[in-house]
């Protein structure tokens, strides 16, 4: 079986996030970028079921600026056989994503599309959902384990309740928790080897996707900060605070 | 003026607190009427809960057997068509793993843009929400041209109050439902102790605590206060604790009145869970603990010590 996996260039997730002054925005000039960590489990389930022999082909596709293929590449070197680069400057928004990667899977037809289950920058946790509907694909988000079983997978995903199972019919539509795997560290060689496999290079017209309509951000700001309380002494002073303030 | 539609999320007859909340959300569009839409495979007692939420005009069932379990592929095209005919504005889902999993599926069959995690409201297509973990707010605007879906961060909007029930409807929705998802089983980390994600009071333990074993010293504290058991990312990836306990970022999102970490250090992504707490208390033996810089009362010592000493205090 063929198995698409997208991924996305974000802020690295160890870089603490600093807002413009002017409300304009954050500062990404000068900072580390990465694959969204949801995304590199997402390559690592891939390429587990590669080795057990599940899968045939692993595709590994981004949506992006000319940069974006420095993430294609770390996905080559997680094993990814290719690679498909949808070129764009412009911001795309999880409508219009959706829409660009259900194109491509019609026109790669997977058995499988594996994503992160949400970008740490915009937080959105829509695109998976998103791209499933416009397929007409199951979809099983917050993955915690993925079992394939012929023309069939049984997923458990992590919900607010506890561990729910699913069953899914294939081709489907599978979004990854944290929890699913530990992704691989890449060595050298495979860094090295992913240079040398093939980029396909693609504009969203070329795959016919209609851009959408997108939310316009007026304003970005700071989330409030708490104050900074009190070091108490003692269990006793801790327990006359509360107290005070009618906690107990 | 805006009509909402809100998508009732409900689990073994009980409803979630999460749509009295999404109902608060939707008050502040100051819309014309709030529709809520319980789908179940028998709507029963669950119609009269959701009638008394102060603020909803009518609770529309839509009653299948196909609605035992709540499976976003199954319930999308309900929602998308209760959406359709009843001319509805704004169709809201709360930010829980239902909702997440469920809206964006709703608003790609409508062909529209999806608002995630809402935590303020400045009018009907005008919003804050979280990026980047919280760590910033953006507002952002909506195009009016179009349904404008969205889910309510619970953290973000006190639950609505009663009311004299207002009206119950069954709909008849023209929707083809898909067989290609299967509800196979649900795990749950039940216990007797509050809801970690609506208590008053929580405890939290962090990899401080140790072991599985030595998490019962949290559970004793936890059950003098009544309170919720919560645990940081760092104690359910050592396994001593169930993932469905996780508050963070990547896991609940709480607002209780009283948050007491102990054995927590505060990384960014177990803060982000705990931002609209109202009373922080951290435990910890580390004095340079970053919980510290957001702990409303901070006490460093041995949380060995600390604990059973707290318990008799109380």
């Amino acid at each position: 079986m063929k198995i698409l996996v997208s991924v996305k260039r974000v802020v690295d997730y160890n870089v603490r996030i600093r807002v413009k002054p002017d409300g304009s925005g954050v500062v990404t000039d000068g900072v580390k970028m990465s694959m969204n960590p949801f995304d590199e489990i997402a390559m690592e389930q891939a390429m587990r079921l590669k080795e057990a022999g599940t899968a045939e082909e692993v595709v590994a596709v981004t949506i992006g600026s000319d940069k974006s293929q420095e993430q294609l590449r770390t996905a080559l070197a997680f094993g990814a056989d290719r690679a498909v680069h949808v070129h764009t400057d412009e911001e795309v928004q999880p409508l219009y994503a959706a829409r660009i990667l259900a194109a491509l899977a019609h026109k790669e037809q997977p058995r499988l599309f594996l994503m992160g289950k949400q970008a740490i920058d915009d937080d959105n946790n829509q695109t998976g959902q998103m791209t499933a509907a416009l397929l007409g694909w199951p979809q099983a988000t917050f993955a915690s384990k993925l079992e394939l079983d012929g023309d069939s997978a049984r997923v458990t995903r992590e919900i607010d309740a506890g561990l729910e199972t699913l069953e899914v019919d294939l081709p489907a539509v599978v979004t990854t928790d944290l929890r699913l795997n530990e992704p691989r560290y890449l060595k050298l060689p495979n860094i090295m080897k992913a240079k040398r496999k093939p980029v396909e290079t693609l504009s969203p017209g070329d795959l016919g996707a209609e851009p959408a309509a997108a939310l316009k951000v007026t304003h970005t700001a700071p989330p409030p900060t708490r104050e900074a309380g009190v070091m108490v002494k003692s269990v006793d002073e801790l327990v006359g605070k509360l107290k005070e303030k009618g906690l107990l | 003026m805006s009509k909402v539609l809100i998508v009732a999320e409900h689990l073994e007859g009980e409803l979630n607190p999460s749509t009295a909340k999404t109902v608060t959300c939707a008050r502040a569009l100051e819309p014309e009427s709030i529709d809520v839409l319980l789908a179940a495979a028998e709507a029963g007692g669950l119609a009269e809960q959701v009638a008394k939420i102060e603020g909803v005009s009518r609770v529309l069932t839509a009653e299948n057997a196909a609605n035992e379990h709540l499976v976003a592929a199954t319930l999308a095209p309900q929602i998308a068509a209760a959406a359709g005919q009843g001319g509805y504005t704004h169709v809201l889902g709360p930010n829980t793993t239902f909702g997440k999993d469920l809206m964006p599926r709703v608003a790609a069959l409508l062909g529209v843009l999806q608002v995630t995690d809402i935590m303020a409201v400045h009018g009907p297509y005008e919003f804050e929400r979280p990026i980047y973990a919280g760590n910033a707010i953006v507002t952002v605007e909506a195009p009016q041209d179009q349904v404008l879906v969205g889910t309510a961060r619970a953290a973000s909007f006190a639950p609505a109050g009663e009311q004299a029930a207002a009206p119950v409807e069954a709909l008849s929705l023209d929707a083809e439902l898909p067989g290609h998802t299967r509800f196979v089983g649900l795990e749950t980390g039940s216990s007797d102790r509050p809801d970690l994600q609506t208590a008053p009071k929580v405890v939290s333990g962090g990899r401080g605590v140790g072991s599985k074993e030595n998490f019962d010293i949290i559970y004793r504290l936890a059950d003098k206060l009544g309170a919720a058991v919560g645990a940081s990312r760092a104690a359910v990836d050592a396994g001593f604790v169930p993932n469905d306990m996780q508050v963070g970022q990547t896991g609940k999102i709480i607002a209780p009145a009283l948050y007491v970490a102990v054995g927590i250090s505060g990384a960014i992504q177990h803060l982000a869970g705990i931002k609209d707490a109202g009373t922080i208390v951290a435990i910890n033996s580390d004095p340079e603990a970053p919980i510290f810089e957001v702990a409303d009362f901070g006490l460093v010592g041995d949380l060995f010590e600390v604990l059973p000493e707290l318990e008799k205090a109380l």
